[in-house]
């Protein structure tokens, strides 16, 4: 059989999604980033809400998130994306209002915006995004650093006494009253990927049912940052990240 | 026939808000205009007009919950007080830079630091040059009565929406905290979705359908690109200076000496000219109504017919400087204010011209 | 004999080389091209084009969304 009569139509099973613009992602190869966007896309596509939906992006590597997923954005200061999302989603309590955030944004300046924002119980979707480092500033220290590893500002690795602990900002949020469904997922693997878009759009579904803070954490790499290959960051995450970060759903209701 | 109550400024602001059809306050509590979203919160807006009513964790997240009200093209504002208004610099530049508009209300105290509650005029550097980073102005407002504390609201409103930017009432502690007699504005419905389709539908957020996606940013990362934007934002303020212009002469036309004050200090200075003229000193006022644009052009005009200009602030000295680029040496200006929360009397202020004036 | 033939497409000049498909992919169907796309990356390729099975877990760890997969049932 020649590849042309496998390449048709009719046996197309996976393209890139109609929601995700001709813009190239400016991501590093292998970024994490990039499969979310994907999988966020998709999830609209799917639920046909491109245009009930409006993001809001952060400061940080994705900042411009908002040129590769084609619904309205607005960016936010950095931390601030949870006030953003709450004062457009209390305007617009129809639509389906996310937050795209980093580890620095969400876990360290942004700290008192979304647990203020879980804690009131905003109708919003928020997509967390950790890889343990400052991606675009140049691969410094994050809230979620693991003790030991090395950044631009833990040269000798990160020293609890110095820098204080590895922040497990899910489980905190995961807390508060105004949680509804709180989740840990990774994307290195196909299986990780169909768990992460599941849990997405259980998020994004769960807009509709007005129960508060629907929280998606992705465990991912930085490979640049952590200076390794895509592959072998992909190992490292597994072999050091998922110990301190487990996979798996936190809170459902 | 419109009703005229008595009311406190800060009530005012929260009333008037109501009644323009404002969508959204977002807010933390400070003194002295927690009345702002006391009042909000006890009137309940949104069972009457469906207008969003928020207190926020902190000033941050409310200037950026207004962020992101504005970005859906809604009349959204916030109000504060210096150390508040401080908190809130970095979300007002994203708005300005943003061009979103919306109302900020400072209703100003002393400072610098905690300071102190009672009332103050130290932050005119922080409103009408920036206060944030960047290069940015906001249009601003300076009440001098609870009348006016209603009216700048919706003229606050109007001006932001025209021309995409950040509006400002600059208040203080007096204004804030003082009950007058005040007319009140008949009730406007809120923009429908469709309104605001017709009036920002270029840009707001509104769901893509049928469009681009619009987005709501500030960053531009390549350097030319960012230049042609700021140079855009400069003819915008130039426009706004060219159109917006707003002051109250009383008094100027056969005056030697021009008191120059805003707000509370322009309350004051009216006594302290009837009291001058008792002594026979002709004395005008000159009051920016907008300190941001600065009536710089009628206080040039005045140069050629008065012996000087005395800056009446409760501040060190802020104002003042805007009236020395107005005059531009051409005849003398002085200062007299007071500090950390004192407020000048009508006679010392006549003293203060006489001394200075050697009159 | 699998009872499906898969085929990749790859947008070479899109890729980055990043080679997580190459890893993701069970049949060891794809590796990275010896030659570089306009931007200098190795871009993937499917190297064993007879062994895929278009079960699309390349296109799924994909970054840059550049993986097209289609799948025929060959019974």
């Amino acid at each position: 059989m020649e590849l042309t009569d496998i390449i048709k139509e009719e046996n197309l099973v996976l393209k890139k999604s109609k929601l995700l613009t001709d813009n190239v992602m400016h991501y590093c190869p292998g970024c994490t980033h990039g499969v979310v966007h994907k999988l966020i896309a998709e999830v609209i596509e799917e639920l046909n809400i491109q245009d009930q939906t409006i993001g809001v992006s952060p400061v940080g590597c994705s900042v411009f998130a908002y040129n590769y997923i084609d619904i309205d954005w607005a960016e936010a200061a950095h931390g601030r994306a949870p006030a953003v999302a709450t004062a457009i989603s209390r305007l617009h309590p129809e639509k389906y209002v996310f937050t795209y955030q980093g580890d620095g944004d969400l876990a360290s300046i942004g700290c008192a915006e979304i647990m203020h924002a879980c804690n009131r119980g905003e109708n919003i979707v928020v997509v967390f995004i950790n890889n343990a480092i400052y991606g675009m500033t140049g691969g410094q220290m994050a809230p979620t650093t693991l003790l030991g590893q090395v950044t631009s500002t833990t040269p000798y690795g990160r020293d609890a006494k110095l820098n204080g602990f590895p922040m497990k900002i899910t489980e905190l949020l995961a807390q508060l009253d105004g949680t509804c469904y709180v989740t840990r997922q990774s994307a290195d693997t196909p299986a990780a990927v169909r768990k992460t878009k599941n849990a997405l759009k259980k998020a994004f579904q769960n807009t509709r049912r007005q129960k508060g803070v629907s929280f998606v954490e992705v465990v991912g790499t930085c490979n640049s940052g952590w200076k390794m290959s895509p592959v072998d960051a992909n190992k490292w995450m597994r072999e050091h990240m998922f110990e301190k970060y487990p996979l798996g759903d936190i809170k459902d209701i | 026939m419109a009703e005229v109550k008595l009311m406190k400024g800060n009530e005012v602001i929260a009333e008037t808000a109501i009644r323009c059809g404002c969508d959204g306050y977002f807010g933390y509590p400070i003194t002295p205009q927690s009345e702002v979203m006391e009042t909000l919160m006890l009137r309940k807006p949104w069972e009457e007009t469906g207008m969003v009513v928020l207190q926020a964790e902190s000033e941050l997240a409310a200037i950026n919950m207004v962020y992101g009200g504005a970005s859906c093209g809604k009349k959204v504002m916030t109000s504060s007080s210096s150390p508040g208004i401080s908190l809130k610099q970095e979300g007002i530049t994203y708005i300005a830079g943003a061009e979103l508009p919306c109302l900020v209300v400072d209703v100003m105290r002393g400072g610098p630091g905690l300071g102190t509650i009672q009332p103050s005029q130290s932050d005119y550097f922080q409103a009408t040059k920036g206060g944030g980073h960047g290069d940015y102005h906001l249009i601003v407002l300076a009440p001098a009565s609870v009348q006016e504390m209603s009216d700048f609201v919706v003229l606050g409103f109007e001006l932001a929406f025209k021309y995409r930017n950040p509006a400002m009432v600059l208040a203080d502690g007096v204004i804030g905290q003082m009950m007058e007699k005040v007319v009140l504005p008949d009730y406007t419905p809120r923009w429908t979705e469709e309104e605001i389709e017709k009036m920002s539908g270029d840009w707001a957020l509104t769901g893509k359908k049928n469009r681009q996606h619009h987005i709501i940013t500030s960053l531009e990362l390549e350097a030319p690109r960012q230049e042609v934007f700021n140079e855009k934002l400069q003819r915008k303020y130039r426009e706004i200076e060219a159109n917006e212009v707003r002051y109250e002469a009383l008094y100027c036309e056969d005056a030697d000496y021009i008191f120059v004050a805003y707000g509370s200090c322009a309350r004051i200075c009216q006594k302290s000219i009837q009291l001058a003229r008792e002594e026979g000193i002709k004395v005008g006022l000159l009051r920016p109504i907008t300190l941001y644009p600065f009536p710089t052009q009628p206080i040039s005009d005045l140069c050629s017919k008065v012996k000087g200009f005395l800056s009446v602030e409760m501040s060190a000295g802020q104002m003042v400087e805007d009236v020395r680029l107005a005059v531009d040496g051409r005849v003398k200006v002085d200062f007299y204010g007071r500090m950390g929360g004192v407020v000048p009397t009508p006679e010392e202020i006549v003293v203060a011209l006489k001394n200075k004036f050697k009159i | 004999m699998a009872k499906f033939r898969g085929a990749v497409v790859v947008d070479t000049e899109h890729c980055k080389g990043c080679s997580l498909c190459v890893v993701a992919c069970p049949t060891k169907v794809l590796d990275l091209h010896p030659n570089v796309n306009g931007k200098g990356y190795h871009y993937a390729y499917m190297k064993n084009p007879e062994a895929c099975i278009g079960c699309a877990s390349c296109g799924l760890v994909c970054p840059d969304s550049v993986i097209t997969v289609y799948k025929k049932n060959v019974e």
